[in-house]
Formats: C-alpha cells, structure tokens, sequence
C-alpha cells in the first residue's frame, strides 16, 4: 500500500486548522509520504535563508515516531515551560479503512462487480483522504514549531529538520512507555492537588476556568462532528448500492422503465460523489478544526499546569525560608532557591500570559476562516446538487 | 372403424403433438375447403343424381324451396315469401317446426345462426340435391367442427340416431314434452329448442344418410373425419366465432331443458349406441369426440365452443373466407343437437303452432329491438325455409323415409350455403351470413371487418371469448357481452344479449346451471364490456406484434376520469378490538356513479376483504390484481396500545398512503373498476363486514394451508414452457422482483442513515450550542450558536428527507415488490391451468386406453361406456385448454398493462421524489447562505 501526496492537493488541505504567521526565513512542508505498512514515511522540505543551516534547502525522511521524539524533548525543555507547545500528532491510523476495505472484500459476492469497484474506488479515496490528513497534520506540527520564535530556534528542531541520515530514534521501551504512563497519573494527581491553590492572578483564574469548560465542551463537539460526518459520508455509500442496484434494475428492465431507472442510477451515482465531497469536506473544515483545538487546548492547559506547578513550587520554597529564617540555617541557600522560584514563576506568568492571549487569537481566526470555508462548500455542493436534480427532473419530464 | 382408428391420434393429443397436428391440419382443411368448392361448384350443376333416387320426393319440394330461398338468401324479404309457400304444401306442422327453429334462434343469440343456416340449407338443396350435398355436409361438418368440436360431433352422432331409430317414437315423446310448455314464452322456447333438434336431426341424418346410404359414406366418413380433426385441432373459423357461442348458448338450455323435462338422457345416451350400430365409422368418429359432454355438460360445450370463436377470431381476415362454411356447420350442429336430444321431428308437428308464434315474437321483438325491418324479416324466412324441409320429411315418412327426406333438405341447404359463399364473393357472403345470424350487430361487426376490420371483428369476438371465460366462473358471459358494447354494435347486440337471457332464465328455471346464468345475467349488467374486450383483444392476438395494438388500446381505456382518495385515518375503539378507520373519497365524472363525489368510511379490514373478493374472482383468469398493503400486527399493536410516538404515527401514515396508491390502482384497472364489488366498496355506505381477513382467523388458518399446497404444487409442477414470451418475461419478473427487494433493503438503510444524520446533526448542533455559550470571544460565540441553529435546521431537514426517502422512494418500492408478488401470482395461475389441462390431457389418455382394451376384449357394454367417458374428457380437454389459452391472454395482457402502468407510474413518483430532493437542498443552501456572513462577521 503506497500512495503519494501530489502538490496541488496538499496546497489546499494546508493551515487547515491553523492560521500560521509564514515566516519566509524557514518553510517547512511535507511534500510527500510514503506508507509502508504501518510506517508512514514523510519526506520532510525545507527551505531557509537562516545562517543556522548549512544549506538553504534540504529534504530529510522522517518518521511519525520522530515527530512524537521532538515534541518530547520540546515539552521536557525547561526554557519552553511558559510556552504552548504545539500538540503532537496524533498516530496515523488507516485502521479503519483497510478494515473497511477487508469488509468490503469479503461482501464482494454480494454485490455486481460496478458496485464493488465504486465501493473500492471510495474506500481509496477515504483511505487517502485519512492518508492526506496525517501528513497534513505532521506538517502543521513543524511549521507551528518553526512559526515560533522560541521553539524555531531549538536546537533538536533544527537537527530534525536537518540531519540528512534516519534518527533513528529510539523507540520506548516497555519501561519508558510504563514510566510515562505513571507520569502522567502522577500529573493528573498532581493536578488535582495544585487545583486547591488560591490564584494569585486573577487572568490565569479566568483561563483555567474557560480552558477545562471549554476542553469539554469542545471535546464533545469533536465526537459529534465525527459522528455526524461519519453518518454523512453513510449515506454516499447507500447512494453508491442505490445506483448500482438501480443500474441492475435498469438492465433487466425492457420497457419504457428502463430509460427512467438509467437516470435515476446516473443521477444518484453523481449526488453521491456531491454527498461524499459534503462529508469529506466537512470532516476537513469542522471535524479536524475542533480536533485539533481540542488538542491545542490541552496543551494550553499543560501550560497552565506547568504554572500551577511552579506556583507551588514558589509557595513551598517560601515556606522553606521561613522555616529557615526560623532556624536561622541555611538561610542563603533557601532565599537563592525561593528567589529562583519567583522568578521561575513569574517567567511562566509572564510568557504564558502572551501565549493564552496569542493562542486565543490564533484560535478565533481559525475557526472564522474554516467556517467560511466550510460554509461555502456546503453552499457550493447543495448548488450542484441542485443542478444535478433540476437536469434529472427536466430529463425525466421531457420524455 | 378404421375411421376411428384413423381418428384416434388427432382429437387431443399432447400440447405439443396438437401444434403440429395443427399445422398438418390447417393444410389438409385448406385442401378439403378447395375440395369444397370444387363440389359446390360441380353441385350446382349435377343437382340431382344420386341423392334423388332416395330424396327425389321430398327434394322437390325443398328444391322448389331452395330456389326461392337462394333469392331469399340475397334478399332476405323475399325468402320468407317463397319458404312460405313452398312450405304450405308441405303441411302446418312444418311450419310449426320452422316456427320453433325460429324461436329457438330467438331465444338465443345463436338464433340468427341457425336462421341463416336455416336459409342457406334451404337455398342450396334447390340447386344441389344430389351428392354433393354430402360432400357439403361433410365439409359443413368439418367447419363445424373447427368451429365447435364437440357439438358438431355430437350432432352427428344424434342424427345417426335419429336416423336408426324411428324419429316418430322420439317426436312423440317430445311432443309429450313439448306440449306442457305450451305457455307463451317458455312454451316457446321449448319448441323452438326442439325445432331446432328437429332441424338438426333432419339435416344430419341427410348428410349422415347420404353418407351411408347413398354409396358415398365412406367419402363421407373420412370427410367427417378429417373436419373434425380439423375443427379439433385448429378450431379456427373466424366469421364463426360469433355465431358459436350463441349455439353453445342454445345447445346448453335445449339439453337441460331436454333431460329436465323428458327421461331424455336415457335418450340422448341410447342414440350415441344407436348411432354407432347404424354408421360405424361416422358414429365411431363422432363418439370419439364428446356427444355425451354436451347432453350432460351443456355449459362446457358452450366453453368448448366459446374457445373455437376466440381461436377463430385470432385467425384473423384470411380465415374468414374458410370460416364461412364453418359457420354454416355451426348452426348446423346446434340444429342438430337439439333434435337429437329433443327428439322432436314429430313433436314439432303437434307444436308448431305455437313454436312458431313464439318463435316469431321473440325474434320480431329481438330483431326489431336490434335491428331494423331487413333482420325481423329475415328471420321468418329462415323459419319457413326451415320448415320446408322439415315439412317434407314429415309428409315422407315417419322413421327412415323421414330421415331421408331431411337430408335433401339440409343437403339443400347445404349446397345452397355453399354455392351463396362460393358463388358470391367470400368476403360479401361472410358479412351477410353474420348479418343474417345476428342482425345487425353481426353486420358491422363483420361487414367491417372482412376489409378493414380486425379490430371490430375483434371487438366482437370478444363477447364470445368473454362469456365463455366467465362462464368457467359460473356466470356472467352474456352480461359481459352486453356491456362489451363499445361501438354501436355492440349496443345492438348487448340488447339482443339481455333478451335472449331472460328468455333464457325463463326457460331454464328448472335447469340449475341456467339458474345459475340468471345470477350471473342479474349480476353481471353492471360489470362493464371493457375488461371482456380487452380479454378478447389479447385472445385474438397472441403474437407479439398485436400488443402494441393493445397498448394503444389501453391508452385510450386507461383515461378514466376517476380519483380516489383516502383520508383522515381515525382510530375507533379501544383496546385490542380497536381499528383504525378511513374516509374513502371517489371524485369522478364516469356515468356509471350516481354521485359525482361520494364519500365512506372504511377499515382496513374492508380494503383486505374487497382485495380478497377481487383476486378469488379475477385471480384464475389471469388479472393481475393490486395488492393492499400488508397487515402488520406490531404496527397495528403499537397503534392500538396508543402510544403517540412518531412510529405509529408514521405506520399510520404510511398504510393511509399505501391504501389510497391501493385503490387507486384498483379504479385505474378498467376490468376491476367494473367488477360490483369496488363500486359497492366505493359507494355504499355500509359494507358488511369482512370476514377470512383477519389472521388469526379460521379463515386465514385455511388460507395458510392453501398457499402452503400453492407453494408445494408450484414445485412439482414442471411446465415446459411453449411461449418464449411467457417464460422471458416470468424470469423478468423474478429478477426484477429480486433487485425491487434489494434495492428496497437499501433505501431502507439509506433511511435508516438519514435519520442516523438528523440525530447526530442535532447532536452536534447543542454541542456547538455549549461551545459558543462557552467561547469568551463574543463574535466567535455568536457565530458558534449561529452554526447550532443552522444545525439545527438541518436536522429537521435530514428528517424530512429521510420521511420523503420512505413515503416517496421506500413505499414505492415495496408497492412494486407487492405488484411483482400479484404479477406472478397470475402466472401461477397461468401454470394452474396449464396444469389442469395436461392432467385432463392425460386422463383422456387412459381412457382412450381402457377404450382399447376393451375393444380388443370385444366388450361392446363397456365399451359404450368407455367412449361416452373419452368424450367427456374430450370435453375437458378442449375446455381446458381453452381455459389455458384465456389465461395466457390476459395474463399477457395484463402485465404488458402493468408494465405500462409501472413505467408511467414510476417516472411520476421518481421526478415526485426527486423534487422533494431538489427543495431540501434548495432550502439547504439558504441556510448556508444565511449563515456565511455570521461567519464573516467573526473578528
């Protein structure tokens, strides 16, 4: 299973979700993508006038699990603590067309052989579709982290985006994939500990509060859109059986019926590539947009936790100089480490602040330009199923 | 015997040995019919030679007769003059005879027939006395015989046996009969019936007599012979599908009346004996065939009768010219069955008084009611030249000179028939000899027909083929005929129809079946001629070119101004016992309703119980009728549980939509909209109530049984199919049967999806709502519960479409699925009655072997009773395959029909759904468009 990404197409599927500042100095774009199996290869393109690279343009082959590698080492960075680091992508995950696409191979008696290429030939469009969407999503992913004036400059970026040979990076072992694992309950106890911290600024009370009403919020949106589109993209495949079976009806028929069953087969074999663009397109304008803010907000939130957790910090590094004070013993060391906290701290403040405001930004423009867009195609594919119907009706009519 | 021998394999082998018989037959006929005019044209001429050593006294007269009637015959005021006087010498009794020929022509439509053979027979026995008239008999015979199979043979064996045994015993015994009825019309029907016999009688045993007796019966014999195989096999006279079924109408009553009345049937059945003592090989071919069927079967005579019309009518124009004799033959035969059964020669001498007073009226009042002067005068002089030859063999002598003395005459007749057709252009003579026999409704019929006709002839035709048809049903033929008037025509004969029967129903009182025809006469004046003609049409057309003609012809029956609706379902009752009721609205400019608009309640129960009626009358003939929707126990619970949920409301709607789409096809259908039970349904305003509907019933537990048997005989039954058509169409129909039910599997998921989208839609579209309520950016969260409400809206969209999806698309679908179940059954039907005729087919077989037997075991007793059996089957078989051949029309017609209908109906319902299509997606884009500068708006 192979499949390449043309130009054209990824030109149009780009900043879906995010509306990037382009910095001409560095652009990052995956061009093309291999699938092996269940590596997805992506053949990652730079092109840059920074001074930091060797060269001004250079390509690299890189894995998803390179990708997961920076954005770790990115988010354990303790100079990017006060930033949102942009969400990883997600797996690639041709799960389920290639279940379909077994499904389908197994029902192929029970269906004409038309029937069965057009249900495959949908099954590859859906299959490239998901294809399309993961390398778009790894693209996204560098151009926000070159996009960023802190995290472009990382080092590890740059040798991702460099390093000519594969990174081969190492995959976690079972012991890693534990560790984090516990990592992340201890976040999540942690978490909730901190949660009892009285705020001491009354922004961030604000955006905790609206970031984890609105992760849910928008988490549920995300699993309707993906229902619902997934519903949509059902009825293109009944229109699909509908057609053919009418085809079949049309065949046998000799009377004057057949003429009216042709057109009808033809007419619902066009809506059903209308309906299917329909849902594919609002899986793209909606689905992905919701998603991917879903997971940009959970970063914000990391962010947020990151604070809380210097916060603490600071707090306890003050009760250790009192506590020292009290004894008069260390004084030094404790006033260096609560000085150090403060500042920690107030650095996180600080840069967290502008980050939640430019994310909130970054945030509303996307969502307008993908609801217009959005908007437009529905309008744009009702008017052709509009067209298609008023042809099929006068057809009809006429004779 | 060899006759018989030779006989044997003809009458009614298997299907496929009958084609070729058939064909081989049409040659031979085509032959003998040349042969025919060869001795019509040497008649003429040599008159007198051999015949009139035995005939020479009675001859004279009959030729003084003949000549007059010959004139007659071209004008027939003039004959009835000339008959008359010729008959004056003879004696009143024979006027008396031919009054009751008269009345008996009367009393049926048959009437005309005999009339006009009446007149021919006497024209010709002017000219050809001599043997030719023999040859012309035979031929006769043999026209009757493909015109009429059974009754032509059973009418010569009859007049052997009038011939063997002293015919005055037999009138005087049928004088004894005869006389009570003396009261006006039954009284007359009687006699004229057994004028009719006599005739009959007389002019066989002429032809039988001169076959025996006059050198000449083997020639004779084997001309017998092969006219019957050829009648058997072709059945093809196409003039003389008309004049049959009014002879099969008359040979039923005579015969009932005959066994009612007198000990007849012992009669009837000694004669066939008689007869073949007499004339072995006439008699030996004749009993072959079914005489014994017609005395104690009269109404399948009749059917047996009615399918030679419609093969004959199927013939077409070239026919015509060979059916002329048939026809002659025809009449023949019923004169002639009617004397033998009545046994009435002598009688006829006592009763001719009032014979021929009642004979006169009713066909005065016939013909006047019919037709104008030229019809009524005709009639008597068909009597008189009847009464002609009839007087002469009463004033020869009683027994054998008696049967001589017939002879000549209906040689005369004969010849003169036979030198009119020959003589006279065929296509002039056709159309007069119809005139003749049906006034004038046979004249337009015919007169149009022979040049430019098919349709008419057709038209016409129909009548018979519709009577007989039913007449399997029990009933209604005649009513059929007489709504079948389409053109003026048939008006004209609808009339003489109605008469005839009531004279008929008066007749046969005591006769069950006639009894039987009564109901059927009351019943069947409202039934319409439309479905009848279109039987006939399809009957007379099988090839497949005919059915365009019956498309356009549907085109034009399909334009009925009437519309159905059904509204304003309302549950009535409670509980489980309740029911949902329905407003039956009929709009319609059709004359045949009392009202214009008319409005009744109906339950469901009733829409199933007049589908029930509707299919157990017109399922076995072929029609297709429309199905209702289904019962649905958990759709119905869940409306009498009353639960206001929307499925029951959308069961509820969807049956109140497949009821209307019911009833309308049912009105739309122009036989069904004839049929008394759908106009009751849609007019009165109390239907009892339907019973056999519900499913749990006892009623339905038999149905279940019934299609359990259906189901299993349809497995066993293994047709070889000898029509390509049926078969092409039947796999159509299955396979597109199949692909209806996937197709109809698929919008039913396609609906199922759509709703699955309105429900997430709405889902999505709260969630989104909750997302703008929590976006702090305000023109984002405008936008946001924005994009919830156009959601919104598209959700109740999604959920029209999907009801559009299932009333427009889904219901239609399953509708055809019902039709396609209906179309098959009617070939199921198709199957049944091919079925009955193979197993009648191979009944025959045996008996014909036990026949064998018997006869090598030189068991004459058995042996009788052997060949009174093969002819029964005989009958059978022919009726049988009658049955089989109706059926097979109309199912042809009937789905050439529903194709029609399927296509039309289709293309309504498709640009129907496809428009509701085109506005969802109209007003979808409207709440795009509405939406998109919110979406601008968003800073």
């Amino acid at each position: 299973m192979t499949s390449t990404i043309d130009e054209s197409n990824k030109e149009k599927m780009r900043s879906v979700s995010v509306d990037l500042n382009h910095d001409a100095s560095l652009l990052i774009d995956i061009p093309d993508a291999l699938c092996e199996r269940d590596k997805v290869k992506f053949t990652v393109h730079t092109k840059t006038t920074l001074s930091s690279f060797q060269k001004p343009d250079f390509s690299v082959p890189r894995q998803h699990e390179d990708f997961i590698w920076l954005h770790d080492t990115l988010v354990e960075t303790e100079d990017y603590a006060g930033l949102i680091i942009p969400p990883a992508p997600p797996k690639p995950d041709f799960e389920s067309p290639r279940e379909k696409m077994h499904k389908l191979g197994e029902g192929e008696a029970t269906m004409t052989k038309e029937e069965y290429s057009k249900m495959k030939q949908e099954l590859e469009a859906e299959y490239l579709a998901v294809f399309k969407k993961t390398v778009q999503v790894h693209e996204v992913f560098l151009q926000r982290v070159s996009s960023h004036p802190m995290l472009s400059k990382d080092r590890n970026f740059q040798i991702f985006l460099e390093y000519d040979q594969d990174l081969t990076v190492r995959r976690k072992n079972a012991k890693e994939m534990f560790g984090g694992f516990f990592k992340n309950m201890v976040k999540s106890a942690d978490e909730v500990l901190i949660s009892g911290i009285k705020e001491v600024d009354e922004f961030f009370e604000q955006e905790k509060t609206f970031l984890l009403d609105y992760y849910s919020k928008i988490k549920d949106s995300t699993a309707k859109a993906e229902k619902m589109t997934r519903s949509h993209k059902n009825i293109a495949d009944d229109y699909i059986h509908i057609s053919a079976t009418l085809n079949t009806l049309a065949a046998d028929d000799s009377t004057a019926n057949k003429k009216h069953l042709e057109k009808l087969s033809d007419l619902f074999e066009k809506l059903r590539k209308v309906e299917g663009r329909v849902a594919s397109d609002e899986e793209l304008k909606l689905t992905e947009l919701l998603r991917y803010y879903m997971r940009d907000i959970q970063a914000a939130k990391d962010l947020l936790y990151r604070r809380a957790r210097a916060l603490v910090d600071y707090e306890n590094s003050n009760k250790a100089l009192d506590k020292a004070r009290l004894k008069s013993k260390d004084i030094p060391q404790a006033e260096e480490h609560q000085q150090q906290c403060l500042h920690k701290f107030d650095k996180l403040s600080e840069s967290g602040k502008k980050e939640l405001t430019s994310f909130k930004g970054r945030r509303v423009v996307a969502f307008r330009k993908n609801l217009i867009e959005m908007a437009e195609l529905e309008i744009k594919h009702a008017k052709n199923n509009v067209t298609l119907l008023q042809g099929c009706i006068e057809l009809l009519k006429s004779n | 015997m060899a006759t018989s021998s030779e006989r044997s394999p003809p009458p009614f082998p298997d299907s496929e040995d009958q084609d070729v018989l058939e064909t081989e037959e049409v040659g031979g006929r085509d032959s003998d019919e040349d042969d025919g005019d060869d001795l019509f044209m040497s008649t003429s001429n040599p008159p007198l030679t051999g015949m009139d050593s035995i005939l020479s006294p009675t001859i004279e007269p009959s030729n003084v007769l003949i000549k007059p009637p010959v004139d007659l015959m071209d004008d027939p005021l003039f004959e009835p003059v000339s008959i008359q006087t010729a008959n004056t010498p003879s004696s009143k009794v024979m006027s008396d005879h031919s009054d009751d020929f008269v009345d008996l022509t009367n009393n049926i439509t048959d009437s005309p027939d005999e009339e006009d053979t009446a007149e021919s027979p006497v024209a010709h026995p002017e000219e050809d006395k001599t043997e030719i008239p023999l040859d012309e008999p035979a031929e006769e015979f043999e026209d009757i015989f493909g015109s009429e199979t059974e009754a032509p043979q059973e009418e010569v064996v009859e007049a052997d046996v009038t011939v063997e045994e002293t015919p005055t015993d037999k009138v005087e015994e049928d004088r004894s009969v005869t006389v009570p009825p003396v009261d006006g019309k039954t009284g007359s029907d009687e006699e004229g019936e057994a004028i009719e016999t006599s005739t009959d009688p007389i002019i066989n045993l002429g032809a039988d007599l001169r076959a025996v007796e006059t050198e000449q019966p083997p020639p004779a014999s084997q001309a017998f012979v092969d006219p019957l195989e050829d009648l058997l096999s072709e059945v093809s006279p196409a003039a003389e599908t008309q004049q049959p079924p009014p002879a099969s109408v008359t040979f039923a009553d005579p015969l009932v009346d005959v066994i009612i009345d007198d000990s007849p049937p012992a009669e009837t059945q000694e004669l066939p004996p008689a007869s073949v003592t007499f004339a072995d090989p006439l008699v030996d071919v004749i009993i072959d065939d079914s005489p014994p069927a017609e005395t104690q079967e009269p109404p399948r005579a009749s059917d047996t009768f009615a399918d030679p019309l419609v093969d004959v009518i199927i013939d077409d124009s070239p026919p015509a010219e060979t059916q002329e004799p048939p026809r002659a033959s025809g009449t023949f035969a019923d004169p002639l069955v009617d004397v033998i059964i009545d046994d009435s020669p002598p009688a006829e001498t006592q009763e001719p008084p009032r014979a021929s007073e009642a004979f006169f009226d009713p066909l005065e009042d016939l013909l006047s009611a019919v037709s104008p002067a030229t019809e009524t005068q005709q009639p008597p002089p068909a009597s008189k030249t009847f009464s002609d030859p009839l007087v002469d063999l009463l004033s020869g002598a009683a027994s054998a000179a008696e049967a001589k003395i017939a002879t000549p005459a209906t040689v005369d007749l004969f010849d003169e028939e036979g030198s009119d057709f020959f003589t006279e252009a065929w296509q002039t003579k056709p159309a007069k000899q119809q005139k003749s026999l049906f006034g004038e409704a046979d004249e337009d019929l015919f007169g149009e027909p022979l040049g430019a006709t098919s349709k008419k002839a057709d038209s016409t035709p129909a009548e018979p083929a519709d009577l007989f048809s039913e007449e399997a049903v029990a009933t209604v033929p005649i009513v059929k005929n007489t709504s079948a008037a389409s053109s003026k025509t048939n008006g004209v004969h609808s009339e003489e129809d109605m008469d005839i029967f009531a004279e008929a129903t008066v007749e046969l009182s005591l006769d069950s079946p006639r009894e039987e025809r009564k109901k059927d006469v009351t019943v069947a004046p409202s039934t319409s001629a439309a479905p009848p003609l279109s039987a006939a049409a399809s009957l007379v057309k099988p090839q497949a070119a005919a059915l365009e003609e019956l498309e356009e012809e549907e085109e034009q029956e399909d334009t009925f101004e009437i519309l159905v609706s059904v509204k304003d379902p309302e549950k009535v009752g409670d509980g489980m016992n309740a029911y949902m009721g329905y407003k039956v609205t009929t709009q319609t400019q059709m004359p045949m309703f009392r009202n214009k608009t008319f409005t009744v309640r109906r339950r469901f129960s009733d829409f199933l119980g007049l589908y029930e009626k509707l299919s157990e009358k017109h399922g076995p003939n072929g029609f297709i009728v429309p199905p209702p929707p289904e019962k649905s126990i958990l759709g119905m619970t869940k409306v009498k549980v009353g639960k206001d949920d929307s499925s029951a409301a959308d069961f509820v709607e969807r049956r109140r939509a497949a009821l209307e789409r019911y009833l309308q096809r049912v009105v739309n259908h122009p036989s069904l909209l004839q049929d008394p039970d759908v106009r009751e349904f849609l007019e009165r305003d109390e239907l009892p109530r339907a019973t056999s509907t519900q499913a749990l019933s006892g009623a339905g537990f038999l149905k279940m049984i019934n299609k359990a048997t259906d189901a299993v005989s349809k497995m066993t039954i293994k047709m070889n199919e000898s029509d390509v058509w049926f078969e092409e169409k039947l796999q159509e129909v299955e396979s597109s049967d199949q692909h209806f039910r996937k197709l109809h599997a698929l919008v039913e998921s396609l609906v199922v999806h759509r709703k699955e989208l309105s429900l997430n839609t709405a889902g999505f579209a709260k969630s989104t709502a909750m997302l703008g309520s929590a976006e702090d950016n305000t023109a984002l969260s405008r936008a946001l519960s924005q994009l919830a409400e156009v959601e919104d809206k598209m959700e109740q969209l999604h959920q029209d479409q999907a009801a559009n999806d299932t009333f427009s698309f889904a219901e239609l679908i399953a509708d055809y699925i019902r039709l396609l179940g209906a179309v098959r059954g009617s070939f199921d039907h198709r199957m049944k009655a091919w079925q009955r005729w193979q197993d009648a087919q191979t009944a025959l077989q045996k008996k014909r072997e036990t026949e064998a037997k018997l006869l090598w075991a030189n068991k004459p007793d058995k042996l009788q009773l052997a060949k009174e059996e093969i002819a029964e089957w005989e009958a059978k078989v022919t009726q049988y395959e009658r049955d089989f051949e109706r059926v097979s029309a109309t199912v042809r017609k009937e789905v050439v029909r529903f194709e029609k209908e399927k296509a039309r109906n289709c293309k309504r319902e498709i640009i129907n759904y496809l428009e509701c299509l085109l506005q969802s997606q109209q007003q979808l884009i409207k709440y795009w468009e509405a939406f998109l500068p919110e979406a601008k708006a968003i800073a």
